[in-house]
């Protein structure tokens, strides 16, 4: 019996091993169809609407590749993941590439082997409280309970954070930012913790999000962006150039507005490579050549992403700070295409 | 044993392993083994070529490195600095917290559910039909949510009882605290303890033994020697001379005399809980993902150990019982001396594998967040550190001692309740 289950765990380890070779690209042409791993939902990164329709910012990437790749938006297969199940995913090819508010780290890179091809956002982890408790700054929790999503960076920080600043918390691991809300809600919890971005997002769906704060401190770093396995560079330059595509049209101006209008030539050469009307960028990438138009048109460059699904306009209401273009002072950068 | 009636020796041919049922089913078994073998050793070498051209090889070596992660329920001393190892051994005590208070929960309600089921009580053995045919057939994960979603939705939340007006209080004279984060009880604190003795210094196994608690052992082991000699020797006056001594004031003394004087001299007192800031501090906390799991673990598996009372109970001949009523016993005392005893050689094999799954079962811990091997190694650590193969075959190497271990003390205690009977 012993023995039977643990030569069925080798199996699937041998087995899913096989399945991480190189290929993805030819995989989703054949397959019609791109496998994106997101959230289990959340509003403004990737949720699905009322009628089923997935949608966000993160949820912008999968389509904008989808629509690169395979020339439609709408193909994209939307695989809710969990912090702790989405590595599995992605590794055991069940998904091409994740979308999922997932930090670059160092050793999720080197160790365990995924490629990050950009950055979407640059986020730091945050801090909400009920107003009603009058805290006014994190190193005020000591004693506090604090829910965390496992398998995150978050609970990393966290401890970190507490131990840095000699005061103790009590952790109530869950699995979904759904049970975060429903348990710091519930009061089971003083203090609910994430990706600041994720907190204004939670703290939008709340029925009074007036009467919960979020703590000045950023305790950490968080570069979330798109990452896929080690071992495909081909399909990792496709998705990281379709990211590039979209934060280099916002730079150059080109909107899903005017991309229609611009891709009958400008007398901009970058815009023109860009747009396929001159070189053959596309075909490098094993692509069509106007597969960056198909990109921008999906869901808009960049800086429409962002306004539609988590900007200032939005109810979650994020200032673009960080995540703005370098050339007004943020740290939004793509290399020139060329 | 003469030479002489020995039949002449047959020389032995190859192809007798084939048609010599002798040697045949030798011949298939050895067969079957070299095969088995070579499927088991391709597999593995298979495993572990793709996990070294994943640039993954299979290493241990995460297990001394620094976990990272807090765990809130801790029975030994732990910090986020300690080493996976650590983490995981927290794990396995606090899996082992749940499976030893459920099975003793279980057994105790399987055990009266089982006998009140055959209560002559027509709405009593109703009831019980109705408890145990509910609990058998859901699954026991959804009793576990459904409880740890009760405790943390129903029960009043610390801020009800934080200031002025208050709508929640304590109980139990002010030293019980029921709220939506869990029960927080009195805890026993020694104000002259003896401190602990420290073992396995500073590595990731180390442990404390509170010599008051030694001390409170042998102490009650002590008693306990006393008092039976007591009975012994009241025996030995009651064969001799037919009357017996009372002894239950000597029995009584024997037993709290000793204990009463020694928690004196540790200075013996109750910590009890106050809401300090965010939280209730001091006594025991008791976490709702705990109580949820112990009470739906004991819920579901008691169903079944009554459904194997009952099975035992009927198993023993109803002559049993009517020579015990003609000898003039009382129907309880039938029970508990005459029809328990007996049914126990029943009820105890099967009784083996539900306290297994009870334990195999805890590993749903995760599902409300509580802290158990699954949750620690075979959750963060295994997340955190992307070593699934590793994780899982360590787990279930330690699930599989568990079951192990439990069935060995479950058998030992079987083979001894047949000896007593024959
Ligand atoms: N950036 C962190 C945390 C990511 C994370 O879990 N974020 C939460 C809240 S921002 C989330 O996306 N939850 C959605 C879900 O539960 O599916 C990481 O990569 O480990």
């Amino acid at each position: 019996m012993k023995k039977s289950v643990i030569f069925g765990a080798l199996t699937v380890a041998g087995l899913a091993a096989g399945a991480a070779a190189a290929g993805t690209l030819d995989d989703v042409k054949a397959r019609g169809k791109l496998n994106c791993g997101v959230t289990t939902g959340l509003v403004g990164f990737a949720a699905p609407d009322a009628n089923g329709k997935w949608d966000g910012f993160d949820v912008g990437v999968c389509r904008a590749v989808a629509a690169a790749v395979l020339g439609d938006p709408a193909a994209v297969e939307f695989v809710p993941t969990t912090g702790k199940t989405r590595f599995t995913a992605l590794a055991s090819g069940e998904i091409d590439m994740l979308a999922r508010n997932t930090t670059w780290t160092f050793s999720r890179d080197v160790d365990l082997k995924f490629t990050f091809v950009g950055v979407n956002y640059y986020d730091g982890q945050g801090f909400m409280v009920p107003s009603e408790l009058g805290v006014s700054s994190a190193k005020d929790l000591d004693g506090a309970t604090v829910c965390i999503q496992t398998g995150t960076t978050t609970e990393l920080n966290l401890a970190d954070f507490f131990r840095a600043n000699n005061i103790s918390y009590e952790p109530v691991p869950i699995e979904t930012n759904a049970e975060g809300q429903q348990q710091y809600l519930a009061g089971a919890c003083d203090v609910y913790t994430t990706d600041a971005s994720g907190l204004a997002a939670t703290r939008a769906t709340f029925e009074d999000p007036g009467a919960h704060v979020l703590l000045p401190e950023i305790i950490s770093k968080e570069p979330l962006g798109p990452l896929v396995r080690h071992g495909d560079d081909n399909w990792g330059d496709v998705i990281r150039w379709t990211l590039n595509a979209l934060i280099t049209a916002e730079e150059l101006g080109v909107s899903s507005a005017n991309v229609g209008e611009m891709s009958s030539g400008t007398n901009n050469p970058e815009v023109n490579r860009l747009l396929g009307t001159e070189g053959n960028l596309g075909e490098m990438l094993g692509l069509s050549a106007d597969w960056a138009k198909a990109a921008i048109m999906a869901g808009g460059n960049y800086g429409e992403l962002f306004e539609k699904n988590i900007g200032e306009n939005t109810p979650i209401g994020l200032a673009r700070g960080l995540n703005a273009q370098w050339t007004d002072g943020g740290l939004i950068y793509s290399p020139p295409f060329r | 044993m003469t030479t002489l009636t020995d039949p002449p020796k047959e020389s032995f041919r190859l192809s007798m392993l084939i048609y010599d049922s002798r040697y045949r089913s030798m011949t298939i078994q050895v067969v079957a083994m070299i095969f088995f073998m070579l499927v088991a050793a391709w597999l593995l070498n298979n495993a572990i070529i793709n996990l070294n051209t994943l640039g993954k090889p299979i290493s241990f070596k995460f297990l001394s490195n620094p976990a990272g992660y807090d765990i809130n329920q801790r029975l030994l001393d732990y910090s986020s600095r300690d080493i996976n190892l650590r983490a995981a051994l927290i794990g396995l005590l606090n899996t082992l917290v749940v499976a030893v208070l459920g099975c003793i929960t279980a057994t105790i309600i399987g055990v009266i559910v089982g006998v009140l089921r055959l209560s002559s009580n027509w709405l009593v053995a109703r009831i019980m039909t109705v408890y145990v045919e509910m609990f058998r057939n859901v699954p026991v994960l959804l009793w576990i949510i459904l409880a740890w979603a009760i405790l943390s939705e129903s029960l009043p939340k610390i801020k009800s009882f934080r200031g002025e007006n208050a709508t929640s209080s304590m109980s139990l004279f002010d030293s019980v605290a029921i709220t939506n984060r869990g029960i927080y009880i009195p805890e026993p604190l020694f104000s002259r303890s003896l401190g602990n003795i420290h073992l396995l210094g500073d590595s990731g196994l180390r442990f404390d033994i509170s010599i008051d608690l030694i001390a409170i052992v042998v102490v009650l082991a002590l008693s306990i020697f006393g008092m039976r000699k007591v009975t012994a020797r009241a025996n030995a006056v009651q064969e001799a001379t037919g009357d017996r001594p009372t002894t239950w004031y000597i029995q009584l003394g024997i037993l709290f005399v000793p204990m009463i004087a020694l928690l004196v001299a540790l200075g013996f007192h109750l910590g009890l809980p106050e809401l300090k800031g965010f939280n209730f501090k001091g006594g025991t906390h008791l976490r709702n993902s705990l109580i949820a799991l112990w009470l739906a673990l004991s819920l579901y598996t008691a169903a079944f150990i009554a459904e194997i009372v009952r099975g035992g109970i009927m198993a023993i001949s109803k002559g049993q019982s009517e020579a015990a009523a003609a000898l003039g016993l009382r129907p309880n005392r039938t029970m508990s001396l005459v029809i328990l005893p007996q049914a126990l050689r029943v009820i105890i094999p099967p009784m083996i594998s539900n306290y297994l799954n009870l334990t195999k079962n805890s590993s749903l811990a995760i599902a409300v967040g509580y802290f158990d091997l699954t949750g620690t190694l075979g959750g963060v650590t295994l997340n955190q550190t992307g070593r699934e193969l590793e994780c899982v075959l360590l787990l279930m190497l330690v699930y599989l001692v568990i079951s192990l271990l439990i069935s060995a003390v479950m058998n030992w205690y079987n083979k001894r309740v047949e000896l007593v009977e024959r």
